[in-house]
């Protein structure tokens, strides 16, 4: 057992883990760092997602982990249920891609901003909704008092991630997982969410870990570059290095394949 | 732009669509655009989700009623579909739709399905499995179910649905936003494809621009309801004309590792149901002027050429 690093927020270490038998994870290291944002990249089924919910403990039924995942002294693989429950959410909190489906629709704005606040955070109704429209401020929503009393559906896509990143950053976490956050929004929107987070990221300390497949978005806000293939990270690094000078084949070949014609006639 | 002489497979002018639901003000989703396809080309229709591309497309298959205009495939007014059978020189119209899990009907077999597109056309010497073979997938899988498919290989039974009838006007519907990074430029490419080899125009829509540039001859970006600018895709992306382009194509990030944040366009499109006076895209340019919040520009009409922005005003005296 190493001692965590000092500025380390979580380490991953050899994370192993199989569902039904079969290994979707073949021991994964990654190293997040306080106001850093690290991207892991890969293709579908390489296990980027997988890691990220592993962090989080939200594993599919009848998978098994092994390995270590270092968070703030204690390795929350081996954490109780209860536990582990007062960190998620809390500590460590998660953006998913399509924000259409991650909020609830019959909720209002209000209710699923604050009641995990209440919850992890033991504070009154008042206090709660306060804070909830100063957090809608900051992920800048427009008339934040307004919105709270608003629902879902009211909201535009990129209005709608905005919401789920405050939720997120209610209890003030210190690693926030952003699976895919912006694949599900036009590329305007897109730019407003990676600015967002950069800036939050930048301000709160942070630790971000951005799983996409965009190694555009990667390059825009990522400090450090992961790629993974195949249940195993082959490339760490810099992100100008890493998509600069590829050392790995795998990573070189990603790069190759994305659609950016040669010359100006088009294919 | 130069035209061809022999007249566009589609073209459309003029065109409105209006959205209406009781108890709700009237939504204007196509404001009075135009839009020309010729035989044998591709055209990317790219925007924002909610700019009226989809509904575009709807109204061309006659899914949607027009409020005003017209839509000409071929010389024949496209005329809503009924329940009554089809026109015959419309059923050269045939689309492929966003989300391959609902477009195609569950319980019949892909061959089945495939085979309707066959009938259309009166086709009694092709098989579906060709139809299959041509999409690049083993003949054998005709006698099974779509749930037997992942969703790049759904995307290209509905494909092949749609080639059987013999398009002359092949339309994707963001075919390609429901699937895995991975099959999205493969299923494009194919599309593109197919569509030229069998001389069929393409309308391709997506809000992929790197998509779009890879196999589009010709782009069409609209904004709320209103194509702004037109042109080669190539031109287009060398040297963007009309503000929203440029903020369009300056918002995708590069993946050349500087670490370069995108440029955001602020501001969200307004309600189509409430636009705003002159200029639609006004509220939110950087280059706004004082004409622009009075006048509305044109775009492909006589007095605007293929940009829609008072910036490109055309010289009055050269009409070209």
């Amino acid at each position: 057992m190493t001692a965590a690093q000092k500025t380390a927020a979580l380490t991953i270490e050899r994370l192993r883990m199989s569902i039904g038998g079969h290994d979707v994870l073949h021991g994964v290291d990654l190293t997040l760092e306080a106001g850093r944002v690290h991207g892991l990249a890969g293709e579908s089924g390489s296990g980027k997602t997988m890691t990220g919910l592993a962090v989080l403990g939200l594993l599919p039924h009848g998978s098994r982990a092994s390995g270590r995942i270092a968070f703030g002294g204690r390795d929350l693989l081996e954490m109780p249920a209860r536990e582990l429950n007062e960190v998620r959410g809390a500590k460590i909190a998660m953006v998913f891609q399509d924000p259409a489906t991650s909020l609830h629709p019959m909720l209002t704005v209000e209710r699923q901003l604050t009641e995990h606040m209440r919850h992890h955070l033991g504070i009154g109704r008042k206090e709660a909704r306060e804070r909830a429209a100063g957090l809608l401020a900051k992920v800048r929503i427009p008339g934040p008092e307004e919105a709270l009393k608003r629902y879902p559906h009211q909201f535009s896509g990129g209005m709608r991630q905005r919401i789920a990143i405050a939720v997120a950053l209610a209890c003030e976490p210190e690693v926030l997982i952003a699976d895919e956050p912006t694949t599900a929004l036009d590329v305007t929107v897109q730019a407003g969410i990676l600015r967002l987070l950069r800036g939050l990221c930048d301000d709160l300390g942070l630790a971000v870990l951005l799983v996409t497949h965009d190694l555009g978005v990667m390059s825009a806000v990522a400090d450090e570059v992961s790629v993974m293939k195949d249940g195993l990270v082959v490339e760490t690094g810099p992100r100008g290095q890493v998509l600069r000078e590829p050392r790995h084949p795998y990573t070189r070949s990603l790069l190759d394949a994305l659609p950016v014609p040669p010359g100006e006639n088009s294919p | 732009m130069t035209m061809p002489l022999t007249g566009p497979l589609l073209s459309v002018e003029d065109l409105v669509v209006e959205h209406r639901t009781p108890g709700r003000p009237v939504v204007r989703a196509v404001a009075g655009t135009g839009l020309h396809v010729a035989a044998g080309e591709v055209v990317g229709l790219v925007g924002e989700s909610g700019c009226g591309k989809s509904t575009l497309a709807r109204a061309v298959c006659g899914l949607h009623g027009a409020a005003s205009g017209r839509i000409l495939i071929g010389g024949h007014p496209v005329t809503p579909l009924g329940l009554r059978r089809r026109d015959p020189a419309l059923t050269g119209v045939q689309m492929v739709f966003q989300d391959p899990y609902s477009s195609l009907n569950p319980r019949r077999r892909v061959g089945a399905q495939i085979a309707d597109g066959l009938r259309t056309a009166g086709d009694t010497t092709t098989s579906p499995a060709d139809l299959l073979e041509r999409v690049g997938l083993p003949r054998a899988f005709a006698g099974r179910y779509p749930h037997e498919f992942s969703g790049g290989q759904r995307q290209r039974v509905a494909i092949a649905r749609a080639l059987a009838a013999r398009p002359s006007l092949l339309i994707g519907d963001e075919p390609i936003s429901a699937l895995d990074a991975s099959a999205q430029a493969q299923v494009a490419r194919l599309m593109r494809d197919l569509a030229v080899e069998s001389g069929a125009g393409l309308l391709f829509i997506s809000h992929d621009l790197s998509v779009v540039r890879l196999i589009a001859d010709r782009i069409a970006v609209m904004y709320l309801g209103k194509v702004v600018e037109t042109g080669p895709t190539a031109e287009v992306w060398a040297d963007p004309k009309h503000p929203y382009t440029r903020a369009l194509l300056a918002a995708i990030p590069s993946p050349d590792g500087a670490g370069v944040l995108p440029a955001e366009l602020p501001g969200d499109v307004p309600d189509p149901a409430d636009p705003p006076a002159g200029c639609r895209f006004h509220p939110r340019c950087p280059f706004v002027m004082d004409v622009c919040r009075e006048r509305e520009p044109l775009g492909g009409s006589a007095q605007f050429g293929p940009v829609a922005c008072w910036l490109h005003e055309p010289e009055p005296s050269s009409p070209s």
